[in-house]
């Protein structure tokens, strides 16, 4: 039970908190609660604090709508939020899809679908292309491009308010993601993923590698779904910097040598020493 | 010895051709992607029969500005708004209602409009003297299909008058004289444009199989007489004369003799 809570306890939490917030959202829907009320496009916390999805602003502003003081609002706070605890930490703690995509991802691993095809023919700047095109169409047909076409808002708005057809755009990221391309929406595609990856560069949470316990066993870079990000394993002790960490803390579980944990980016000890 | 240098260009320049492969591929990828999202939304976004909820914005204006939240969805008391699923051809996510099967019941405080927000339900179009005002709300316009309309038949039938919240004011009935018994009337229903909201309240009355009384955008529904025509009656609308200026135009008569066009053939029409 012990090894169990130690192996997979991030893991546990983040389930808990993605399978909450939908529970809380549903709740609102279905029985009138009001703790958290809308979807992830925006929300009401409490009946009072506006929270938005600050791509999704973008998007609005491109296509030439007026922004409402809600929807800045909503977007600074959650941009801050995100900018503090880590950019991507919405993809893996909170993103519904991330549950599509990580069934992929274990199911790839178990059956071995990642030592057939080692190539990956895409690159994984892919998503700020994207990124930059959904801005670009917005500005172009005057609507919020990405929003008519998100999985993600089509899967949490499926959920809180009935899916109808999403289940088949569902399935098709699962057996991308399966049998394409590994991590493939999540890790090359998604214009959200890519938006918080730019927020996360600057986050303060961040996973650190500590080199004189690690044994170089790689456990960690098999189970990551961005391994980019850890390109430091077994050759130094450094945070990991990049923006595209999920913050998910799955290599600080299968770690067994504590090699990796969580800390706080050392700012202020990074500018007295000029790095 | 000799061929080092070329070689190291060689290489260089190789560098350079993927370098331009790459940048030419990602910007191909990129127009083909681009095009067929574009393609998707503009299609997605097309659909004209869209009832929405009270204060919306202009049609082009709510599709940007709209964040598809569903507040509004969860503010309604009688489960009347609907965020459109993928499968039901609608622009995903955005809010609309469909009044033969649950209308719009007008409720005085209308929660579905202050709780948006983006703006694309605006306060403002349904307050008067700063008060909410459902009464002013133009969700739509009930128009009637006078074949199927049982009243037009003689029938005595005045469903969607009684079903109007504005009661006498949205809908009227005329009377009219029934030549084909030549004692009874013709009781039928007259939808005012300028009292109906189209919350399609007569809509879900009707009781006709599929209602001949039914709610569609204003835009759809209603004509545009242009500002050229001027009712020379109305004082108001005649003071829209004042500061017009006159534009002369001048056509050149033919010069030849109109008797001509009878023994040409009809090119000469055109």
């Amino acid at each position: 039970m012990r090894t169990i809570w130690n192996n997979y306890r991030y893991l546990i939490l983040r389930r808990t908190t993605q399978l909450g917030l939908l529970l809380l959202y549903f709740g609102a829907n279905a029985w009138g609660w009001g703790l958290l009320m809308g979807n992830l496009s925006s929300s009401l916390f409490l009946s009072t604090v506006p929270l938005s999805d600050p791509y999704a602003a973008l998007q609005m502003a491109a296509a030439g709508a007026v922004l409402a003081t809600d929807i800045i609002v909503g977007a600074l706070i959650i941009s801050t939020f995100y900018l503090l605890i880590g950019g991507r930490a919405f993809c893996s703690w909170v993103c519904p899809v991330n549950l599509v995509t990580d069934a992929a991802a274990i199911l790839r691993r178990k059956l071995n679908v990642d030592s057939i095809s080692k190539r990956q023919p895409a690159s994984r700047s892919m998503r700020y292309w994207v990124l930059v095109l959904g801005l670009i169409i917005s500005l172009m047909m005057g609507v919020t491009a990405f929003e008519f076409i998100s999985p993600i808002s089509m899967l949490h708005r499926g959920i809180v308010f009935g899916l109808g057809f999403g289940w088949a755009a569902m399935l098709i990221i699962f057996l991308f993601d399966m049998f394409v391309l590994k991590n493939g929406w999540c890790g090359h595609i998604c214009p959200l993923g890519g938006f918080y990856s730019i927020l996360g560069k600057v986050s303060l949470i961040r996973v650190h590698h500590n080199v004189e316990n690690c044994t170089s066993c790689m456990k960690c870079k098999t189970v990551c779904p961005e391994h980019q990000v850890l390109h430091m394993i077994a050759k130094e002790s450094a945070d990991v910097l990049s923006g595209e960490c999920t913050n998910c803390a799955r290599c600080v579980e299968v770690c067994e040598d504590d090699a990796l944990s969580f800390s706080i980016r050392k700012l202020i000890k990074n500018k007295k020493s000029g790095e | 010895m000799q061929d080092a240098p070329s070689k190291m260009e060689n290489r260089a320049s190789n560098d350079r051709r993927k370098f331009i492969l790459r940048m030419t591929r990602s910007a191909g990828i990129a127009a083909l992607g681009g095009f067929v999202w574009s393609a998707y939304v503009d299609e997605a976004t097309a659909s004209q029969l869209l009832l929405r909820p009270p204060g919306a914005i202009k049609e082009d204006d709510f599709l940007r500005t709209c964040i598809k939240c569903g507040l509004c969805v969860e503010a309604c008391p009688y489960n009347t708004l609907l965020l459109a699923k993928p499968g039901d051809n609608k622009p995903m996510g955005t809010p609309y209602f469909i009044p033969r099967d649950i209308p719009c019941y007008m409720c005085p405080d209308i929660p579905c409009v202050p709780i948006c927000p983006s703006g694309a339900l605006d306060e403002s179009s349904v307050t008067t003297n700063g008060v909410l005002d459902i009464n002013i709300a133009e969700m739509g316009l009930a128009v009637i299909d006078d074949e199927s309309c049982i009243a037009f038949w003689g029938i005595q039938c005045d469903a969607c008058y009684r079903a109007c919240p504005l009661l006498g004011e949205a809908i009227s009935v005329e009377y009219k004289k029934n030549e084909r018994t030549g004692k009874h009337a013709y009781l039928t229903p007259v939808v005012h444009s300028d009292i109906c909201t189209g919350c399609g309240l007569c809509e879900k009355a009707c009781v006709t199989e599929k209602a001949a009384i039914f709610v569609l955008p204003r835009e759809v529904a209603m004509g545009r007489v242009g500002n050229y025509y001027i009712k020379g009656w109305d004082k108001d609308d005649e003071k829209r004369l004042e500061g017009a200026k006159e534009i002369k135009t001048k056509t050149e008569i033919s010069k030849d003799s109109a008797v001509d066009s009878l023994n040409s053939d009809s090119g000469d029409l055109y």
